[in-house]
């Protein structure tokens, strides 16, 4: 909703500033967008009179004119504009004024004649944004006067960026009102004078859907002058509202939208057979639009039809046969109500949305039509004059809206604002907001005013007295409220934590769009069924991700092409896998890392990223459980993982995720130079941790004792551990690999493992017999199961 | 004692004193003592001499010897000290680094700008006893709208740019249906915040289809909303570690009544007017209220008995004032350039 701050004041002139004005209504919860100054800022500019018109003797596009910009004083003047006439009031910025933009006029000679000033378009001045001529005044504009005192031109545009809920505030009228009561001060709506029916014309009107429209309001008006034009005045006000001025009967109907919020309509009569009716639409039913389409109507969309065909979407929009054309004499105004639940949705439905659908959704007075027509046709007469017939009223009570009366508890103000207010200061701002109010044992019984839909229970009240009151003036209260205390298990695994491990290992965390494209889904994880949003943003944010991949992926490409060969990054977040019916989001935790294992340094020999790095990392993270040995990698194959370096990630049975290499066609077609490894986890595998349990500390001394064993070269070293471990339970502590070893001396297919055995018993001090007894075992368990040789 | 032992003697010291001077390193030093002081050296054989002289001259020149002796285990001491000083002075000398040379291993990376927020947010709400609740991102209409007093149609909707995937699931606007997920299950008190994704249908300079709340919402017998203005006072004065002045402006939620909006003073200006605040002095930061009766309605809490509060906070706004971040797009381009400055 935005108008003029001196159209306001004529309503309601409280005394204070603009500024101060505009923050009164934001703080009154009509949140202003913007105040802009109505006109460009200039000075030097007055009315004046084209007296005379002549080719200018040396180019054929300007003309020579004198111009009266005062009681005798004539100026010479070219101008260029097509449509300057001799007879034109106009504004002439004189010698020495200052138009927007700084632009000085001077004394000037345009081939060869003096011009004295300059006759001004609207755009000229900041009153359009463009002009295709000079700006013709009103006949009576008063020579000489200063062109922006003339217009009001010293004012401010006020944009209010309204809540739905505020249907009541789309109209001047409302904004009053409410400036009113926060400054105490007087509305005063300009006098409303009933016009006399002239003639006895009465067009008929049936109300069909009488929930849906139960108060039509319409009114012939004959032998209008198609000539007349939109007075100046008007013309400005529409234009400070952000409207342009059409012709007299359309700029009348917007007037009063603005001026009242209620939504009017002038029909051309000759386009109207018999009456009209207002019914639902019929199946099939079809609706001649302005610009020559048909459109299709719905069963459940209200209509304003005559006895033939349907000539607009009630509420909506007007169609082919609605509007008023350069000759119409005869016209039909309309004033109707349609209640808010039958008009919402509904443009939203054909792709439509207009200032009266607007109003009618968020609610427009009940009691407000016949007003509303009586006001326009007193302007609407005073501009093209004609014969008015009488006002026709078709109404069925029982379905006008009626606002509840509502018990407001004094009680229920103190508790949910938590501020003691005073009886007088609630009974003063209901009054004040148009609210009848009877005193209750309680509290109040409370009526809004018609038009405040947006009233309808108890704390919608509370809602405006503390809105009036002012939230400002609310105290700012701390504490009685009870602390829910629930602690964390010990055992629960923290994510937060988990990040900052991979951020210590040098991870940078990512936040990747949840939706990719159909083709990188089908890249990266084809396996899992996908959810596709039905009005995506482009086809490239199509699909839900069932892996976070994709998007780190995305990243990397991001930042290799920037320079950056060195990427480690990370990203938690949900996936969205669809499985039969069900869609499952499961919160992922993904890695990825290329380039080089660690940053370039001095002292390092530098090496690319490899599988144990980013297993390294990963295990860091699995640790965090407590739980390390419950973990397993299983080689296994996915179908965006080098085949030979990915796996499983497991948890006993139960697979927990993947761990791999980029497969290089993938990397290829990414166009991503570089190995490039990846993880992904599913986090709920990790939700069960282990409280730690503590265990004696042996007295006794360990002892290591190395061992380089030669085995098949596939064989894992899981396996090798296992029989390691099932050998010598209990007294082996740990199994340290710190060598693996092929080629050289090492037979081809096979390779040398190079073991540290840490053996220690809790009740004696390991002889060396005890010790060669237990590697003599180890070795056998090998060599018979595995059928690994000691490496000499 | 004979004129001619003590001129032995007083030679011999003489010797050893030189040669204990002259010895270079530990070593030598070793060596001299040895050869003069040793089983076999030259001061012990002087005093197995001893008995060999009459009887009278025997302490005397046992004396001299032992004199002599001292002196010599002295000087050799005071020579061992003076290289071993020495011997230190030069290992250090050859063990000097340039401590100017970078050091080795991992830097580590950082957490991304909006999850750093976000954990500032819960920490702090944490500590004031609140607990972090979580939903699902794909919703549906009931929770995301219908049970929020958002009915079908209503206007606010078209506020919403809603990306569906059928008639009733969607991806959540708003981390407010978990609100609705938590109350119905949990009997008051209740006390949560619930951070997450949301989303919206909405790309170009200022808005990314996806971005991040946190939801905060209190229910209990006496909550009012001089209590909602208390804690996002101390909120908000908290997360920007100054005194702002806050003001609270009426607003509309279909959730809430009555609602409001909270301006802080323009953090960029310190509320003298600039381009971030559009030369107003606020900046908007925060949405809330009190929880609207139908709410509590739709998930079984008698509205006379509770009442509560509400509010909703967009993460990556709060992280562009903080940090003085110019672009929304920024965050979701995850350039290492722009990632690294909050590590």
């Amino acid at each position: 909703m935005k108008f003029s701050e001196a159209w306001l004041r004529e309503w309601v002139n409280p005394a204070v500033g603009t500024e101060a004005l505009a923050d009164q209504l934001s703080m009154a919860g009509l949140e202003v967008d913007s105040v802009t100054p109505v006109a460009g800022g200039f000075e030097g500019v007055v009315v004046g009179e084209v007296l005379s018109r002549e080719q200018h003797p040396n180019a054929d596009k300007l003309s020579l004119c004198m111009v009266a910009v005062g009681a005798g004083d004539h100026r010479q003047i070219i101008c260029g504009a097509p449509n300057v006439a001799a007879g034109m009031k106009v504004p002439v910025a004189l010698v020495g004024a200052r138009l927007p933009g700084d632009f000085k006029i001077k004394k000037a000679k345009l081939r060869g004649v003096e011009s004295q000033g300059m006759i001004c378009s609207a755009a000229e001045l900041g009153l359009a944004d463009s002009s295709d001529g000079i700006m013709p005044l009103a006949e009576d504009a008063p020579l000489g006067q200063d062109f922006r005192q003339y217009l009001d031109l010293d004012d401010w545009a006020i944009d209010l960026d309204l809540t739905p809920d505020r249907g009541d505030c789309l109209g001047l009228a409302g904004v009053a009102r409410e400036v009113g009561v926060i400054n105490r001060c007087q509305v005063t709506p300009p006098a409303l004078r009933p016009v006399a029916a002239v003639v006895e014309d009465r067009f008929p009107v049936e109300l069909d859907a009488p929930e849906a429209c139960p108060r039509y309001a319409c009114r012939i008006i004959r032998n209008t002058d198609p000539e007349a034009k939109t007075p100046l005045w008007m013309q400005e006000r529409l234009r400070r509202s952000g409207l342009r001025s059409i012709s007299p009967v359309v700029d009348v109907t917007n007037y009063i939208l603005l001026e009242l919020g209620q939504p009017m309509h002038g029909f051309d009569l000759r386009q109207l057979k018999d009456g009209i009716r207002v019914r639902m639409a019929s199946p099939d039913e079809k609706l001649l639009m302005l610009d020559g389409s048909e459109l299709s109507l719905r069963e459940d969309t209200l209509v304003i039809a005559d006895e033939e065909k349907v000539v607009a979407m009630a509420g909506i929009m007007g169609g082919e046969y609605s509007g008023v054309a350069p000759d119409t004499r005869d016209i039909l105004l309309e004033s109707a109500f349609f209640a808010p639940t039958e008009i919402i949705g509904k443009a939203r439905s054909y792709g439509m949305h207009t200032d009266a659908s607007h109003r009618f959704e968020r609610g427009v007075d009940p009691n407000l039509q016949v007003t509303a027509i009586e006001r326009a046709t007193e302007l609407l007469l005073d501009m093209v004059g004609g014969e008015p017939g009488p006002v026709v009223e078709a109404v069925s009570e029982k379905h006008i809206p009626q606002r509840p009366e509502i018990l407001l508890r004094r009680q229920r103000v103190h508790k949910l604002l938590g501020v003691e207010i005073g009886d007088d200061m609630i009974l003063d701002i209901l009054s004040r907001l148009d609210m009848q109010v009877i005193e209750d044992p309680e509290g109040w019984k409370v009526t809004a005013p018609s038009g405040r839909f947006d009233i309808e229970i108890e704390v919608d009240l509370i809602e405006e007295i503390g809105r009036i009151y002012g939230y400002t003036e609310i105290p700012t209260h701390r504490g009685a409220v009870a602390t829910v205390m629930q602690g964390e298990p010990e055992i629960a695994f923290s994510l937060q934590r988990a990040k900052e491990v991979l951020v210590d290992r040098g991870f940078h965390e990512a936040i990747t769009y949840s939706f990719i494209s159909r083709e990188m889904h089908d890249l990266m994880d084809p396996q899992h069924g996908t959810v596709e949003l039905s009005n995506p943003i482009s086809a490239d944010m199509s699909i839900m991700r069932t892996s976070l991949w994709p998007g780190l992926l995305q990243t990397a490409t991001h930042n290799q092409a920037r320079q950056q060969n060195r990427i480690k990054i990370f990203e938690s977040g949900l996936r969205f896998v669809k499985q039969d019916t069900e869609i499952k989001q499961e919160l992922m935790l993904s890695g990825l890392a290329t380039g080089s294992a660690a940053a370039e340094q001095w002292g390092k020999q530098p090496r690319a990223v490899d599988f144990y790095d980013l297993k390294g990392d990963l295990e860091a993270v699995l640790s965090l459980t407590g739980v390390s040995a419950e973990f397993g990698f299983q080689a296994a194959e996915h179908p965006s993982l080098h085949p030979g370096q990915s796996a499983k990630i497991m948890r006993g049975e139960a697979q927990l995720g993947w761990i791999g290499m980029l497969h290089p066609q993938i990397e290829q077609k990414l166009d991503l130079p570089g190995s490039l490894f990846l993880f992904e986890l599913r986090v709920d595998g990790l939700l069960e941790g282990r409280l730690p349990d503590f265990q004696a500390l042996s007295k006794f001394p360990s002892i290591r004792r190395d061992i380089a064993i030669v085995v098949d070269e596939g064989l894992e070293f899981s396996v090798v551990a296992d029989c390691i471990r099932r050998a010598a339970p209990k007294i082996l502590k740990e199994i340290v690999l710190f060598d693996v070893y092929t080629g050289g001396k090492i037979d081809s297919g096979l390779k040398s493992l190079a073991l540290g055995l840490i053996l220690q018993e809790t009740s004696h001090t390991l002889t060396d017999t005890d010790v060669e007894g237990i590697v003599e075992r180890i070795l056998q368990q090998l060599k018979n199961k595995l059928k690994a040789q000691l490496r000499d | 004692m004979d004129s001619q032992s003590t001129l032995d003697i007083q030679k011999l010291v003489a010797d050893a004193e030189q040669q204990i001077v002259e010895a270079a390193s530990l070593a030598e030093l070793d060596d001299v003592r040895v050869r003069v002081l040793g089983k076999s050296g030259l001061l012990t054989a002087q005093l197995k001499q001893l008995g060999k002289l009459p009887k009278e001259e025997r302490p005397a020149a046992g004396q001299a010897i032992n004199k002599a002796k001292q002196s010599l285990q002295a000087r050799i001491e005071d020579q061992r000290r003076l290289l071993e000083a020495r011997q230190l002075q030069e290992r250090l000398a050859s063990e000097h680094i340039d401590v100017t040379l970078p050091g080795r291993g991992q830097r580590p990376g950082g957490l991304h700008p909006v999850t750093r927020t976000m954990e500032r947010i819960d920490r702090w709400f944490a500590n004031a006893g609140f607990m972090v609740k979580e939903g699902p991102e794909i919703e549906d209409d009931y929770h995301n709208f219908e049970a929020l007093n958002i009915p079908d149609h209503h206007p606010a909707r078209a506020m919403h740019d809603t990306f569906y995937f059928d008639a009733h699931l969607l991806l959540r606007t708003h981390t407010s249906p978990v609100q609705i997920r938590v109350m119905e299950h949990t009997p008051p008190p209740i006390k949560i915040i619930a951070p997450g994704r949301v989303y919206r249908c909405d790309s170009d300079l200022t808005h990314t289809p996806m971005f991040h709340q946190v939801e905060g919402l209190l229910v209990d017998e006496e909550v009012s909303f001089a209590d909602l203005k208390g804690v996002l006072y101390d909120f908000l004065q908290s997360f920007f570690e100054r005194d702002l002045r806050l003001r609270f402006r009426p607003s509309y939620f279909p959730f809430t009544e009555p609602s409001a909006e909270v301006d802080i003073e323009c953090v960029m200006c310190n509320g003298k007017g600039c381009r971030v605040c559009g030369n107003t002095g606020w900046l908007e930061v925060l949405g809330c209220g009190m929880v609207h009766p139908a709410v509590f309605r739709h998930v079984g809490i008698d509205t006379e008995k509770y009442t509560g509060y509400a509010f909703g906070m967009g993460v990556e706004r709060l992280t562009m004032l903080r940090y003085g971040i110019n672009d929304i797009r920024l965050f979701f381009e995850n350039d290492l350039r722009f990632l690294g400055q909050f590590a």
